[in-house]
């Protein structure tokens, strides 16, 4: 009997302490971040997707080499010796036309790796982490300055150095070679 | 009242009550019932974030004030999907036998002097009666869903519901033995005046059993209170729709507009059960505190001063209800039955005859 009024006590009496517990939380501040309209304060030092400063970039592929998943791709063209490309901003001088940078960010796992190695710091991590697409083609990111006209044009370019290097080299190959058919040819008719 | 209006305008008796019934029997829903569900549905999930230290619906609307709406347009889009094996008459009459029940009860409740919707002597006895048809649209959805979660929450319901309806009866028996009448209106009237005529401190008058009597009234709210709670399956006494339990309890297998109406009952029958609480032991449509009305010499704003006293008195304890839902876990089917069986109906029994007693002297 005594449990009987022991029990009924002890259930109204903890009902009432969680319906205290209860009410005192519906006046604490609630600790919901509206998202889309007010964003959480990310932490200093937090990986989000990459950017490259296209004006330092050097196209020395240390980044794409360092990538565990080779989600960075570098297409470079040397520069022909008339051209100047101007130096980075601590100092090194650019040698060549950096005709292809994307990164694919579908492949991406964030992992930083790519930023330590960088001569020139020109590639690194910000606080953007809204860039989801419909197509997975979409999230390849073309970092490149200049435009496709330009790069082909920085391609024929070299490619015309190239063959004018090599006609060059022909014409005096083939400025040398007759005198040694020549002398070969005056040789010959001795014996 | 409307009776007399209608036949004022037709001067016929029959097209006045059959015009005067019709808008009488609309009005709670129309006015009351569909404003206050959508009210309390957004209500009860502000309450819950809130408890919860988080927002709840923000997006439509200042503060999400307009997501039951959106809610509702979209159940009425959705499609009404009805399971081969189901007993197709049962199945689309159980939802409608649901709302119908708990609608019913609407009609004996007092909002104010002026407006009631059907003047029964009988009051308490016919809301508790055609409650009791809830009852058998819940074991009907259970069953015509062929489903075995539908099955076990409507069996469960079933019990609960029918034993939970035992103190229940008993503590409106011992309240009609010290008013002497069923009728909620004259129930209410009774309590008139100033708080302490509620018959939760013991009814009208100033005598010696007013104070005897409130003790057992204390005891006889608190046990209507839970049994009502029980009755209409809310947590902590939730087991027919146990969600982590039964996916859904009786009404798994609805969709669209059905199961809309099966929510709807839930939130009309919550409000019913507070009503019934409310005019039994708080005075009703009375003010507690006189009237503004009184004051004034404004006559016609005493109805409508009574009729929001009435709203107020039953939203809170809807809100009580759903503070309770978001504090309490769930009972185990042994643990709701022992509530019952062995704790509220020998105590609601003892009161019973103790308020007897008290009202012989």
């Amino acid at each position: 009997m005594k449990e009987y009024f022991s029990n009924i006590y002890t259930a109204l009496v903890t009902i009432f302490i969680g319906m205290k517990v209860t009410l005192k939380h519906l006046f604490v501040p609630s600790v919901t971040i509206q998202y889309p309209d007010v964003k959480p304060e990310l932490p200093e030092r937090e990986r989000n997707r990459l950017y490259v400063n296209m004006d330092d970039c050097i196209g020395c592929d240390q980044c794409a080499r360092a990538c565990p998943v080779s989600c960075i791709q570098i297409e470079t063209t040397k520069a022909l010796p008339a051209e100047d490309l101007g130096k980075t901003s601590n100092g090194k001088k650019k040698a060549l036309w950096v005709t292809g940078f994307t990164i694919d960010f579908s492949k991406c796992c964030y992992c930083q790796l790519c930023v330590f190695p960088c001569p020139t710091d020109c590639i690194y991590m910000t606080d953007v982490y809204e860039f989801s697409e419909y197509q997975r083609d979409d999230l390849i990111f073309d970092f490149v300055t200049l435009t496709p006209e330009e790069r082909q044009q920085k391609r024929d370019n070299l490619a015309k150095f190239n063959a004018e290097k090599e006609a060059e080299k022909l014409k005096a190959a083939a400025e040398s070679k007759p005198k040694i058919e020549t002398e070969q040819k005056k040789d010959q008719p001795k014996e | 009242m409307m009776y007399d209006f209608f036949v004022d305008l037709f001067g016929n008796t029959v097209i006045a009550g059959i015009a005067s019934g019709i808008l009488m029997s609309l009005l709670p829903l129309f006015l009351f019932i569909l404003p206050y569900a959508l009210l309390a549905v957004l209500a009860e999930r502000k309450v819950s974030a809130h408890m919860q230290d988080r927002l709840g619906p923000m997006r439509i609307g200042w503060h999400g004030w307009n997501q039951t709406i959106a809610d509702i347009i979209k159940l009425i889009q959705k499609e009404d999907i009805v399971a081969s094996d189901t007993d197709k008459p049962l199945f689309n009459f159980a939802p409608v036998l649901v709302f119908a029940g708990s609608y019913a009860a609407f009609a004996a409740i007092p909002f104010s002097s002026y407006y009631i919707g059907s003047e029964v002597d009988l009051g308490i006895f016919y809301i508790i009666a055609v409650t009791g048809l809830v009852v058998a649209g819940i074991l009907m959805a259970g069953w015509a869903s062929n489903n075995k979660y539908s099955l076990l929450g409507s069996m469960r319901s079933v019990a609960q519901i029918v034993s939970y309806e035992i103190p229940t009866m008993l503590v409106v028996l011992s309240l009609v033995m010290v008013s002497e009448t069923m009728s909620l209106h004259t129930l209410s009237e009774m309590q008139t005046g100033y708080f302490w005529n509620w018959y939760i401190f013991g009814g009208p008058g100033f005598s010696l059993t007013k104070f005897l009597l409130i003790p057992s009234m204390l005891i006889g709210f608190i046990i209507i209170y839970i049994s009502t709670l029980a009755e209409v399956n809310r947590v902590p006494f939730d087991i027919p729709e146990a969600e982590s339990e039964l996916v859904a309890g009786y009404h798994t297998e609805y969709s669209g507009m059905k199961f809309a109406m099966f929510f709807l009952a839930e939130y009309a029958n919550m409000y019913a059960v507070s009503a019934i609480v409310a005019a039994l032991f708080f005075g009703g449509y009375q003010s507690p505190v006189g009237y503004l009305g009184n004051l004034l010499g404004v006559e016609w704003l005493i109805p409508i001063e009574q009729f929001l006293w009435f709203a107020a008195k039953g939203l809170f304890f809807v809100f009580v209800q759903m503070w309770l839902r978001w504090t309490l876990p769930r009972l185990r089917v042994d643990q709701l039955m022992a509530v019952s069986w062995k704790y509220l109906i020998p105590i609601a029994f003892v009161n019973l005859i103790v308020i007897g007693f008290i009202t012989l002297i």
